[in-house]
Formats: structure tokens, C-alpha cells, sequence
């Protein structure tokens, strides 16, 4: 690809490398012409670019080799704020897709981006939004090679949406599946949970609110791999994304056809993430995370899968927080911490606060 | 490290099992509050209570009592007019005659979510060239919160804010349960929440002339039942008296100054309630003063008929004449996903909390080989033990 000379336009020109961008996404920066270049050459390559992408072909050639099966995924990321504490739309994109890689036994090699923004986008906000997600590939050891920019007119998009799509290696013969779980079989949970959707939910319901919670937005590809080089048959993997724990447990039990029960005690919740879902009339068990998974494993590997989770920095809370049981109902249940049950539903879809 | 959460004995169970076998017969209970319905399904405790206490829901959950001619009119309005319609979450899927306020969103009508009365009015300050209409509805816990909201558009001179307000008072509907005789209740757990504000005195009433015992109550594990025990304790002395079980929250004469500004904007109506019909003086509408703020004035809007969901016994759920297993619809037609009646829409909606929290399916018990599984390598059992 030829690149072109550089306009001199300065109402439009970027600040190059990795000063702090002027200006704002204009329709010219989608139209593929060289306004286009230009956001490419001086705020995205210096970011984002690695010897795969610099080519700027039509698209990436990946390493493959014979044994594997690749393991392919995309997501598109609307999140509205797009910046929230502790983190931004842009690790959101980077680790949803790794993780859903990762969850499937993949070992993630490389990611496409596509970003939708709307015209008047701030260019440093943009610059923000790249090198968050520069940041979470570094984390997770993997790299946007191919992309795309479109820009549609002012208020037809909220700021910026972006898309990613995954590829990943899987080894031959390594199936995770809920048909695989078998009652006896153990759930483990890598931390507390709730706390990306909680301080999504409070950016932009209660914005001036201050709040020690941050998302928990990280790529699990690293602990996931540590632990199925240890426990080779681990049997079942979700990253509890949105609908939360409950959407994962009530899954499970769906999918495998076992009562899953879950114990309240045992789930872990931090106390100001439940302090915010009260405000907010929320349940943490039905608040999205981003950076926690669900592990299904036989019970005599649970204690070898629990202290390998907890050696990686990301699964220091990990604990065991249920069991599959014996009866054949699909069904999800909770031991509640005043030893009653009662059944746990999959979240309907959108999260309504309650009204008092 | 982030440790789960510590485990609850609860000391009042021992006692209320002990109390109600002492009393024996079969006793009934009414909660008042949508809060109380779904803390005791969250938490579990419907599943510890003795056989012979039952707790009846009573009409406490605000989207539930709202008339179904009060759901439509909000609808219309948020479809017909060119406004911007303010609610909290509960409301919008509640269906009416046409659809519900999340499916006019879909069509393109302006619906925000909001959490407090004031994100509406600060919308209107924010927004002079539109309209916002805040659907008002509730008890006497959101009824000071919408007062002070008109209130300030008042003074802020406000010409865009206006409420359609359907506030209700919980003890008019109280007494008209009783005067029904449809219902048989040994007591009432008092709603909390709602004490706060009308203080404990508000229900001597029910005690003095229903001769029946009550006790207000808090919401956390340990709080309902220790209400129940007292409740179980005084039926069983056959004493009807008033215990305040929740003192931390609920003073004698509750909150005065939130009260006086619930009295300054609005004035005492009878009003349509579900499953009850026109209650003298059991809800509020708007003062002449504050009249300039009612939305229905100011977009002449028609009252419609009140027309219920063919088949939906919400209005017997929320008297506690039924529970929701015994309407045709739930679990058959009528679920959160896609309910028929504001009982299965309602956070704190009594089929939803049936729904949610109770519905077990028919439960094949089966015992595998492979729940004995043991290690194959080491021969160790498994780490847990596994429930038959």
C-alpha cells in the first residue's frame, strides 16, 4: 500500500506519533481517502501497529500449523458511557473478544478491529480509546493485525462503537462442553463478581456518585491457559459477561440437563459492589463482568484447579461456588446465606431498576 | 483475597418454629410491601418458614395497584403526545392496551428510565424546547420525593415539567381489604419503608378496630423473622397489639416534614386501585395550586376504561386471594419474558417473585455411578459431597 503525502490542511491534521491528538473525527476520516491515511499513519499505527498490520493489506496471514483447530469470534461493543472507571470501550473490545477465545480452550493469535465512529469524536478521546486497547493486547500477549475505520454524521452513532473479531489455536482433541458436566462436578469463579456491569450501571445512571469500583475488564486468556497446562480436563468454561453468574449457572443447567446449585456463601461479593447494586436495585449475581470466568472441573480436581487459578494474579479470589447435583431437572438453585433455597432465572435482558 | 459472605444462623428461626408449633393451627400473615415479597423469596426464607405459617401478599407493590386505565393513559401518552416520558424501571414493561412504555420506545416515542424525581425535572431544566412528563407512582415512600419535585418546578417556574401522578396511600387499601371479608389474615407484617414516613401510629387502626396484631418490619435476614415470631407470639397469646420491630428506621409519628410537604402539593382523592376499585380517599392528586403540573390537564387526556388482561388474576394476587400458581396464565402464557398482568412485571411483583424464586420444575431424582466418582489415578473420593 502506497501511502500518501501528507495534507497540510492543518484544521484536519493530526499531531503525529504519540503527541496528543487535535481536533475531531470528521466524515472525511471514514471516507477512506487521505484524511483516512493520515488517522491511520499518525494515531492508530504508532499505537497499534506490529510487522502483521503494517503491511495494511485487505487482510492478515496468521501463522497456522497442521495439528490445531483455530477457534474464530466477533463481538461488537456499544457500552455507553465509553469511558468508565477502569477501563474504557476500547479494553472492553480487546478482552471480550480474547475471552471468548479463551473460554473455548483457544490461545488467542490475532485480533480485527473495526471502529465505527461519529463525526465530531473527539481525536484525543480516539487516541485514548486505541491505546486502551494497545494496552489489553499487550496484557494478553496478542495484537490487532487488520482493521477498519468508518465515520458516520453526527448523532447517527454515540461517540464510537467498535467491533473485534478473534482468531485462536486449539489443541486437537480438547472439547469444553456442558454436555461433558456430570453431576458431582465443581464450579469455580476466578474473583468477586458484578463489578464491571455495577460500575457501568453507575457511570451512567448516577454519575456523580464516587465509587472505589472499577471493571474488571481483563484478558483471562493467561490464567485460562495456566490452568488447562495443569488441569488438562477441565470440562466446562464462561466468562460470565452479561446476565452474569446467573446467566452462566442457569446456562449450564440447561445445557447439561442438571439441577446446578450455587452457594450463596461462597460466591464472592465485594462489599461495595453490593453496595452499589442495592442502590441501584440490582443483583450482583445478574451484573455483567469482564474479566470472570467460570470453570466446571471433576471434584477431585477441584483443590489442584483452585490453587492453580489462585497462583495467577488474576484468580487470586477464586473460589469454589457450587456444585452440579443429581437431579435431572435443569434447573439453577441457591443456597442463600440463611440456608433457605430458591431458584435462580436467567436475568430477562435489560436491567430495570427497581422502583424504591 | 475477597471472601464470599458469612453464613447466617438465624436465632429467630429456632424460636419461630417452636412459637408456631405451640400455636397450633394454621395462621396467615399479610406483607404490605413489594420489598417484603421479594426479600423473603431472595433470601430464601419462604423455604425455612414452619408449615402451618403462610405469608399472603397484600397490595404493597406499587406498579401492581396502579388501574389498568392509569397504565393506558401513560401509554397513550407517550405514543400521541411529542414529549419526553420520565419512569422508573418497573413501569416500563408493564403491557397495557397498547403494549407496554418499552415497546412505544421501540416504535420511536421518547421513554427515559430514571431513578429519582429530580433527574425528570433537571431533564426539563435541561431540555427547555420539550415536554417531560414523570410517570409518578407509588406509596407514601415516593409520594414526598414527586411532591418536592413539583414543588421546586414550581419555584424554578418550570413550564415543561408536568407529573401523571397515580400516588396511593397503603392503609385506606388496608381497611378496604378488611371491609371486603374476602380475605382471612391472624395479622399483618407492616411495610417499613412506608412507616418511615406515616410513623407506626398511622396503623393503630387495624389493631384497635380489625383486632388483629401487626408489627412493622425491616428488611434484612434476621429482621423478618423476628416480626413473624412476635406476629406467631401474639396470636398465640391472642393479643392484637402494635410492635414497632424495625425502631432503627420508624419513629412513632414517622416523618412529619416530609408529610407536610406531601400535604402542601397534594390532596386527598379516591382513587382506582386494581383488584379493589375506587377506595374513598386512598390516593392524592395535585392541589389547584400545583394544578398547572398535572399532565393530564395539560395534554387533556382521556381517563379510558378500565380493562384488565383477559384471564390475569392480578387483582386477587394482590388481595391475597389467590397465590399466582392458581392463576390459569402463570407459567402458561404469562412469564417475566412475557408478561400478562404488572404481578409478573414488578421487581416486587408477587408472580414475579413466585416466578423467579419458587417455580421448581417436576424433579426426577436419579443416582448415577458417576456421582461416586473417585480419582482414577489416585483413587481418592471426590472432594464434595454430592446430594442425592
Amino acid at each position: 500500500m502506497t501511502h500518501a503525502a501528507p495534507i497540510t490542511d492543518t484544521n484536519h491534521r493530526l499531531a503525529e506519533g504519540n503527541d496528543k491528538p487535535r481536533g475531531r473525527v470528521t466524515l472525511a476520516h471514514g471516507g477512506g481517502g487521505q484524511l483516512t491515511d493520515e488517522l491511520l499513519d499518525n494515531l492508530i499505527l504508532p499505537r497499534l501497529g506490529n510487522d502483521l498490520m503494517g503491511g495494511l493489506l485487505d487482510s492478515a496471514t496468521l501463522a497456522a500449523t497442521g495439528t490445531d483447530k483455530l477457534a474464530m469470534t466477533i463481538d461488537s461493543y456499544v457500552v455507553q458511557p465509553w469511558k468508565f472507571p477502569g477501563g474504557d470501550i476500547g479494553r472492553l473490545a480487546v478482552c471480550g473478544t480474547v475471552n471468548d477465545l479463551a473460554v473455548c480452550g483457544g490461545d488467542p493469535v490475532g485480533i480485527a478491529l473495526s471502529l465505527i465512529l461519529a463525526e465530531g469524536f473527539e481525536m484525543s478521546d480516539l487516541a485514548q480509546v486505541i491505546d486502551s486497547i494497545a494496552q489489553a493486547g499487550e496484557e494478553a500477549g496478542v495484537s490487532v493485525v487488520t482493521g477498519d475505520t468508518k465515520v458516520v454524521g453526527r448523532g447517527q452513532a454515540d461517540g464510537v462503537y467498535i467491533t473485534t473479531a478473534g482468531v485462536a489455536r486449539v489443541p486437537q482433541g480438547r472439547t469444553l462442553s456442558p454436555k461433558r458436566v456430570n453431576p458431582g462436578d465443581v464450579l469455580i469463579v476466578n474473583g468477586p463478581i458484578g463489578e464491571h456491569g455495577l460500575v457501568v450501571m453507575l457511570a451512567r445512571e448516577m454519575p456523580k456518585v464516587k465509587s472505589v469500583l472499577r471493571t474488571d475488564a481483563a484478558p483471562l486468556n493467561g490464567l485460562i491457559q495456566t490452568l488447562l497446562k495443569k488441569v488438562p480436563d477441565v470440562l466446562f468454561m464462561r466468562d460470565a459477561t452479561r446476565s452474569g453468574l446467573a446467566g452462566v449457572a442457569c446456562d449450564l443447567a440447561r445445557d447439561s440437563g442438571w439441577r446446578v446449585t450455587l452457594d450463596e456463601a461462597r460466591i464472592p461479593v465485594r462489599p461495595e459492589a453490593q453496595h452499589a447494586a442495592d442502590m441501584l436495585g440490582l443483583d450482583p449475581l445478574e451484573v455483567a463482568n469482564e474479566g470472570k470466568v467460570v470453570v466446571v472441573v471433576r471434584p477431585y480436581e477441584a483443590d489442584a484447579a483452585l490453587a492453580v487459578m489462585r497462583s495467577h494474579p488474576l484468580g487470586e479470589g477464586a473460589r469454589i461456588i457450587g456444585h452440579v447435583g443429581g437431579v435431572e431437572d435443569g434447573l439453577c438453585e441457591l443456597h442463600t446465606l440463611i440456608g433457605g433455597r430458591r431458584i435462580i432465572q436467567k436475568p430477562y435482558g435489560e436491567q430495570l431498576p427497581r422502583i424504591c | 483475597m475477597n471472601p464470599g459472605k458469612p453464613t447466617i444462623r438465624l436465632k429467630s428461626l429456632k424460636r419461630l418454629n417452636q412459637l408456631a408449633s405451640e400455636v397450633g393451627r394454621d395462621v396467615a400473615f399479610m406483607e404490605v410491601c413489594g420489598t417484603h415479597t421479594m426479600s423473603v423469596f431472595r433470601s430464601g426464607l419462604r423455604s425455612l418458614l414452619p408449615k402451618n405459617v403462610n405469608l399472603l401478599s397484600g397490595p404493597g407493590c406499587p406498579v401492581c395497584v396502579t388501574a389498568q386505565s392509569d397504565i393506558d393513559m401513560l401509554i397513550a401518552l407517550a405514543v400521541d403526545h411529542d414529549v419526553i416520558v420520565c419512569t422508573y424501571g418497573d413501569m416500563l414493561r408493564v403491557p397495557g392496551a397498547r403494549g407496554s412504555l418499552e415497546k412505544a420506545r421501540g416504535d420511536g416515542a421518547d421513554v427515559r428510565v430514571i431513578y429519582s424525581s429530580m433527574d425528570a425535572v433537571t431533564l426539563a431544566q435541561e431540555s427547555p424546547g420539550k415536554q417531560i412528563v414523570f410517570a409518578a407512582v407509588g406509596f407514601e415512600t415516593t409520594t414526598p420525593a414527586t411532591a418536592a419535585a413539583v414543588d421546586y418546578a414550581k419555584r424554578m417556574g418550570l413550564g415543561n415539567f408536568t407529573v401523571l401522578a397515580s400516588h396511593k396511600l397503603v392503609m385506606p387499601a388496608v381497611t378496604a381489604l378488611l371491609d371486603s371479608g374476602t380475605v382471612h389474615v391472624d395479622g399483618f407484617l407492616l411495610p417499613g419503608h412506608v412507616s418511615v414516613i406515616t410513623g407506626w401510629r398511622e396503623f393503630d387502626p387495624i389493631v384497635k378496630q380489625y383486632n388483629l396484631p401487626c408489627v412493622v418490619g425491616g428488611f434484612e435476614d434476621e429482621q423478618i423473622p423476628e416480626a413473624l415470631v412476635d406476629l406467631v407470639r401474639l396470636v398465640g397469646e391472642g393479643r392484637a397489639e402494635l410492635i414497632n420491630q424495625y425502631p432503627q428506621a420508624v419513629a412513632e409519628h414517622g416523618n412529619p416534614s416530609a408529610r407536610a410537604l406531601v400535604k402542601k402539593v397534594f390532596e386527598l382523592a379516591d382513587v382506582r386501585w386494581r383488584g379493589l376499585g375506587t377506595i374513598p380517599g386512598s390516593g392524592l392528586v395535585l392541589r389547584d395550586a400545583y394544578r398547572t403540573f398535572d399532565a393530564q390537564a395539560r395534554f387533556n387526556l382521556s381517563q379510558p376504561k378500565d380493562r384488565e388482561p383477559k384471564g390475569c388474576r392480578c387483582g386477587e394476587v394482590i388481595t391475597g386471594a389467590v397465590t399466582p400458581p392458581q392463576c390459569v396464565l402463570f407459567d402458561n402464557g404469562c412469564t417475566p419474558t412475557n408478561p400478562i398482568g404488572p404481578c409478573m412485571v414488578s421487581s416486587e411483583g408477587t408472580c414475579q417473585a413466585w416466578f423467579k424464586y419458587h417455580r421448581v420444575g417436576v424433579p426426577k431424582r436419579r443416582r448415577l455411578a458417576s456421582m461416586r466418582r473417585r480419582d482414577p489415578k489416585t483413587g481418592k473420593p471426590s472432594v464434595l459431597e454430592v446430594q442425592p
